[in-house]
């Protein structure tokens, strides 16, 4: 492979440089577009709203300004920020937990145990898993308010816990990842399905387990829709007070008659640590996901 | 509106194996297995029918009653006569029609590039600095859009400038909406599908590969005639996956409209109209007719997607 390429680098006709070089602009040109803004919202909490306007781009403020922004973000209506992060805590997590602990279950009972009704199930899950999810945010909604469930972290922690996905990727890992035959040798010792389980089987499971619970929990952490049909007032999540707190910035909401007005680098500010959970989550995760991500196509 | 969840399914798909569950002929083990089965899938089981099928159930009741009485399809016949209707439905497919191209345009071609580059560092540099924007999505990302989009404290205002913009509402007009909703879109979701396709590509057999140079084929010609037509299956997925999530528009013109102040609709898309109806209106029936239509959409696309495209087998 390297001696053919070094042969072939030697060889290098023009028509290949120009080829070459459109190929680099175009990914240093896409690579420009994906990063450009994260880098912008990095950098935009350390400005205050004259230097944001005035102020190169890409400029950097001042650590003070930080701080100041901070304050001013924390403090806003006596810092229902942090009230927010604390309900898209407890929903993210309470669903994860719920979801992971329903999930595992059931993927590994479709993949390794015979019941009846299981293909029936294993093909409405891989239908319902296609829908995108945001189709049965009305009709839950519609169904909740008859139920007379609305407003409470009930309504959103059951409707994010249901996660099909999640069960169809601890399907085909249990059906690729465990050996049946491992299975059996433990049942024929005489051990009971649950110690199968317990013991055979999730030692194994951490992988799928972790690919589960970070998919759950970026889809949770991420909704809009959902929470904001089920929960309002001081029960939203981040994600949903975020989009409120436009109502008052005075550049997008001049006549805004609040008394507390929100600067743009304290929204550029909110908009950051709305998403800094998930952030670092795929900072530290990115080669364990990339290779998850990708084990099918370059194992199938 | 991509969401990483219908993104990534494709990743672990293809291992589907169509070995049937361990069978063993004691009766007695099979009982005591079927039994355990049960008790496991229980809780799932619960979830699927409490926000699966009890919710599809109830929007259909409510699609073709009005008040408890039977309606038939009064109810369908008065929203399609909805004046914001058919305007709804143009917007959303506008945006689609332009989401699906910018995906399999460049995505495709991302993908065939970076999956060409020699250089490890590099190739796995380019994946990673497509994927991160995945990290904001939902409202986050619409919010960092409208700054980026607003050409008083945009990092590109040089470039709005340049092309006539001097103000946020000038950027985000009705006529640019489908084109600014799919930069978004295609911002956040993109790079999960790079990821996916460039898997896609590292599955094909490497000899073919090596046949096709030794034939004097290329690297064009290889990715038109061999690299293209073992995608097929990936780029008809991630279409069909991505013309299901489009149809449901909802937070990207709903974050807008708030921060323009209504000069981005509320009614732009029909999420948001079926949103309209349930909350400005308390019409539960017309919000439900207009959910099951776009529910019925997504179910369509799905079904004809496992029964035809047999990208997953179930065994």
């Amino acid at each position: 492979m390297t001696d053919r390429s070094q042969t072939r680098r030697r060889s290098t006709t023009p028509r290949q440089w120009v080829s070459k070089i459109l190929i680099t602009a175009l990914l240093v040109g896409f690579a420009v577009f994906f990063v450009l803004p994260i880098v912008w919202l990095l950098i935009a909490p350390s400005k205050d709203g004259r230097q944001l306007l005035l102020d190169s781009p890409f400029s950097f403020g001042s650590f003070e300004q930080i701080g100041a922004n901070w304050n001013a973000l924390f403090s806003f209506q006596d810092g229902v920020f942090t009230t927010w992060l604390g309900n898209s805590t407890l929903y993210s997590f309470g669903a994860l937990a719920l979801t992971l602990l329903v999930s595992i279950p059931a993927g590994y009972a479709l993949a390794l145990v015979e019941f009846r009704g299981r293909k029936l199930l294993l093909m409405t899950t891989l239908i319902v898993m296609l829908i995108p999810n945001t189709a049965l945010v009305l009709p839950i909604f519609l169904e909740l308010s008859a139920l007379r469930l609305i407003g409470t972290p009930l309504s959103v922690i059951l409707p994010f816990s249901f996660f099909p996905f999640g069960v169809y990727l601890t399907y085909i890992y249990f059906s690729t990842a465990v050996s049946r035959d491992l299975l059996n040798a433990a049942r024929m010792d005489g051990a009971g399905e649950l110690r199968v389980f317990a013991q055979v089987a999730m030692p194994l499971a951490t992988p799928v387990i972790a690919l589960v619970g970070f998919f759950n929990f970026v889809g949770n952490w991420n909704n809009y829709f959902l929470p904001f049909l089920m929960v309002g007032g001081q029960k939203v999540p981040v994600q949903v007070g975020l989009a409120n707190m436009l109502a008052n910035v005075p550049q997008f909401n001049p006549t805004t008659a609040t008394s507390t007005v929100i600067e743009l680098p304290t929204l550029a500010l909110a908009t950051l640590l709305s998403v800094a959970p998930v952030l670092i989550i795929f900072l530290f995760s990115q080669r364990f996901l990339v290779e998850g991500m990708t084990a099918g196509g370059t194992k199938g | 509106m991509s969401e990483t969840r219908s993104i990534t399914t494709a990743g672990a798909a293809p291992r589907a194996l169509r070995r049937p569950p361990a069978r063993l002929h004691h009766s007695k083990t099979t009982k005591r297995q079927a039994r355990f089965g049960y008790v496991f899938v229980s809780g799932y089981t619960l979830l699927l029918i409490a926000f699966g099928l009890l919710p599809t159930l109830y929007a259909l009741f409510l699609a073709f009653t009005r008040n408890g009485a039977f309606v038939g399809v009064d109810n369908f016949v008065r929203v399609f006569n909805d004046y914001r209707f058919p305007p709804a439905v143009l917007h959303v497919a506008l945006y689609v029609i332009y989401w699906l191209i910018s995906l399999l345009v460049f995505v495709v071609l991302l993908a065939l590039v970076v999956h060409a580059i020699r250089v490890r560092w590099a190739s796995s540099v380019s994946r990673f600095v497509f994927y991160i924007p995945g990290a904001i999505a939902g409202a986050s990302s619409v919010m960092l859009w409208l700054f980026v989009l607003d050409p008083t404290v945009s990092p590109v205002s040089a470039l709005l400038n340049a092309m006539g913009y001097e103000s946020l509402v000038q950027v985000v007009s009705l006529d640019n909406l489908p084109i600014v909703f799919t930069i978004i879109a295609f911002w956040t979701g993109a790079g999960g599908w790079i990821v996916i396709q460039y898997g896609a590509l590292n599955n094909i057999d490497p000899e073919i590969m090596e046949a096709a140079r030794i034939d004097g084929a290329g690297a064009v010609k290889t990715a038109w005639h061999i690299q293209l037509p073992m995608m097929t299956k990936w780029i008809s997925y991630m279409g069909i996956m991505s013309l299901a999530a489009g149809t449901q528009l909802f937070v990207e013109p709903r974050v807008l409209s708030q921060a323009t102040r209504g000069v981005v609709p509320d009614d732009y898309s029909l999420n948001q109209l079926a949103y309209l109806y349930a909350f400005r209106q308390g019409d539960f029936s017309g919000s439900a007719a207009i959910s099951i239509v776009l529910l019925a959409v997504a179910l369509v696309l799905s079904a004809v997607f496992i029964f035809r495209g047999r990208l997953f087998e179930s065994d």
